[in-house]
């Protein structure tokens, strides 16, 4: 028993500080690339207390929910985008023996509830009753029927890999070696989790500047919160999945595990932050496209590669 | 608890803390905050003008094409992870092998198919 409030302290403190921290690092890295200084003023030093203001003016403000809303379902759209990632989070694993439970689909099961997470940002453009909202809705849910199919097929290439979809199986199973034989995949997965959490350039579906903020422009306060949240603990969950599926998670010399899988989600978090900095963001149509003529071929490719490699050798 | 169901037990509970944060951070929120509302604070933001017609608006949905798609793929990839567990088991190795081909060359062809009934672009 006391392991198991161990082990769920673990997931908690991930999910509720690794988020911050990232937002925060997000805030001085892209001031950095654009060579401003970012928020300096909350705390003192570097404005490192930027994240905690806000978090307390969120906590505050009042809850405007529009008269013309859908009023129940308006109300549990951000439940519905956040807890997700949380529920992820118990078959990732830190460290050698870190997870929450070792679930013989893992792998599946992450797959699964990570696309529920989606469903949030749905509900909310459907129960908005703003035009805008809605289009961004139907474009968040055009995005997670495209990218869905090319994660799937790069998750399943790992699985075909390691012959498990246990997530503490793959990386029992983990050697060096698979960091160039599963590189294409490690990329179409990355990009399309990317997409799904609808990050820059993948941001269609909040482009502030044709539909506002899309799906999330009626909320204010904690709900509004609440949806920022659910954004960057998608992108720690994004960092922690591709380490775990294609970096190798906590093998690594040296260092302990668990300081391992740490090190490869930061500099994943740092790329998706670079991301964001460096590219414009994709149309609609081009969204569509690289989905389907890019990815999912990629993707294939990766099958066949692991497939032959697997069977020959 | 390392029984099937012990695990799946786990995952509900988590489920439960989950909630229990989301429901407790409203619930904070709504201790602290005023609630001061108007008809005028009340109407749909949209994008600062006042909202004409209805906010559920008749939009033609020109990605619906891709649900198809998805559907169909999606369906495909559903066998491949009880596949991919077994594949190489001793005693398979090349006839799977095969049959991935087979199942690649049917997904290739679903795009190849879509890419001719151009649906990939539009103007």
């Amino acid at each position: 028993m006391l392991d198991v409030i161990l082990r769920f302290a673990v997931i908690l403190a991930v999910f509720l500080l690794l988020p911050l921290i990232i937002g925060q690092t997000e805030h001085k890295v892209m001031a950095h690339m654009q060579s401003r200084l970012g928020p300096m003023y909350a705390g003192g030093f570097h404005g490192w207390a930027q994240l905690i203001a806000d978090g307390v003016k969120f906590a505050q403000k009042e809850d405007v929910i529009p008269a013309a809303a859908d009023r129940r379902i308006f109300m549990i759209a951000p439940g519905v985008a956040l807890v997700p990632y949380l529920v992820v989070l118990i078959v990732i694993p830190i460290d050698k023996n870190g997870f929450g439970v070792n679930l013989d689909l893992g792998l599946f099961f992450v797959l699964a509830v990570m696309g529920i997470g989606v469903l949030g940002s749905i509900m909310a453009g459907w129960a908005s009753a703003n035009k805008y909202s809605v289009l961004g809705g139907m474009r968040s849910a055009a995005q997670l029927m495209s990218y869905e199919l090319p994660l799937v097929l790069a998750a399943s290439s790992v699985a075909m890999a390691a012959g498990t979809l246990s997530l503490p199986g793959i990386l029992d199973q983990w050697q060096w070696w698979w960091l160039p034989w599963q590189a294409i995949g490690g990329v179409v997965f990355f990009l399309a989790g990317l997409a799904e959490l609808r990050r820059p350039p993948f941001d269609m579906p909040i482009a502030e500047s044709e539909i506002i903020m899309g799906p999330m422009t009626e909320y204010t306060g904690m709900r509004f919160a609440l949806f920022m949240l659910a954004e960057y603990a998608g992108i720690v969950v994004l960092s922690f999945l591709t380490t775990v599926l294609f970096l190798g998670g906590w093998h690594g010399p040296l260092l302990a595990g668990w300081i391992w899988t740490l090190i490869k989600v930061f500099l994943l978090a740092f790329l998706v932050i670079w991301m964001r900095v460096s590219f414009p963001r994709l149309r609609e149509d081009q969204l569509q496209k690289l989905a389907w003529v890019g990815l999912v071929p990629l993707a294939l490719v990766q099958l066949a590669l692991t497939g032959v490699v697997k069977v020959l050798l | 608890m390392d029984s099937y169901y012990g695990n799946y037990a786990l995952v509900a509970a988590l489920l439960l803390i989950g909630v229990a944060i989301v429901a407790g951070a409203l619930m904070a929120n709504r201790l602290l905050r005023p609630t001061r509302p108007t008809a005028e604070k009340l109407t749909t933001y949209e994008c600062g003008v006042d909202p004409v017609g209805d906010g559920w608006a008749q939009s033609q949905i020109r990605y619906y094409v891709f649900t198809y798609l998805y559907v169909v793929f999606a369906v495909d990839a559903v066998f491949l992870f009880p596949w991919a567990t077994v594949f190489a088991a001793p005693g398979y190795g090349m006839t799977t092998l095969v049959e991935m081909f087979v199942f690649l060359g049917f997904i290739a062809l679903g795009i190849l198919y879509a890419w001719r009934k151009r649906v990939l672009t539009w103007t």
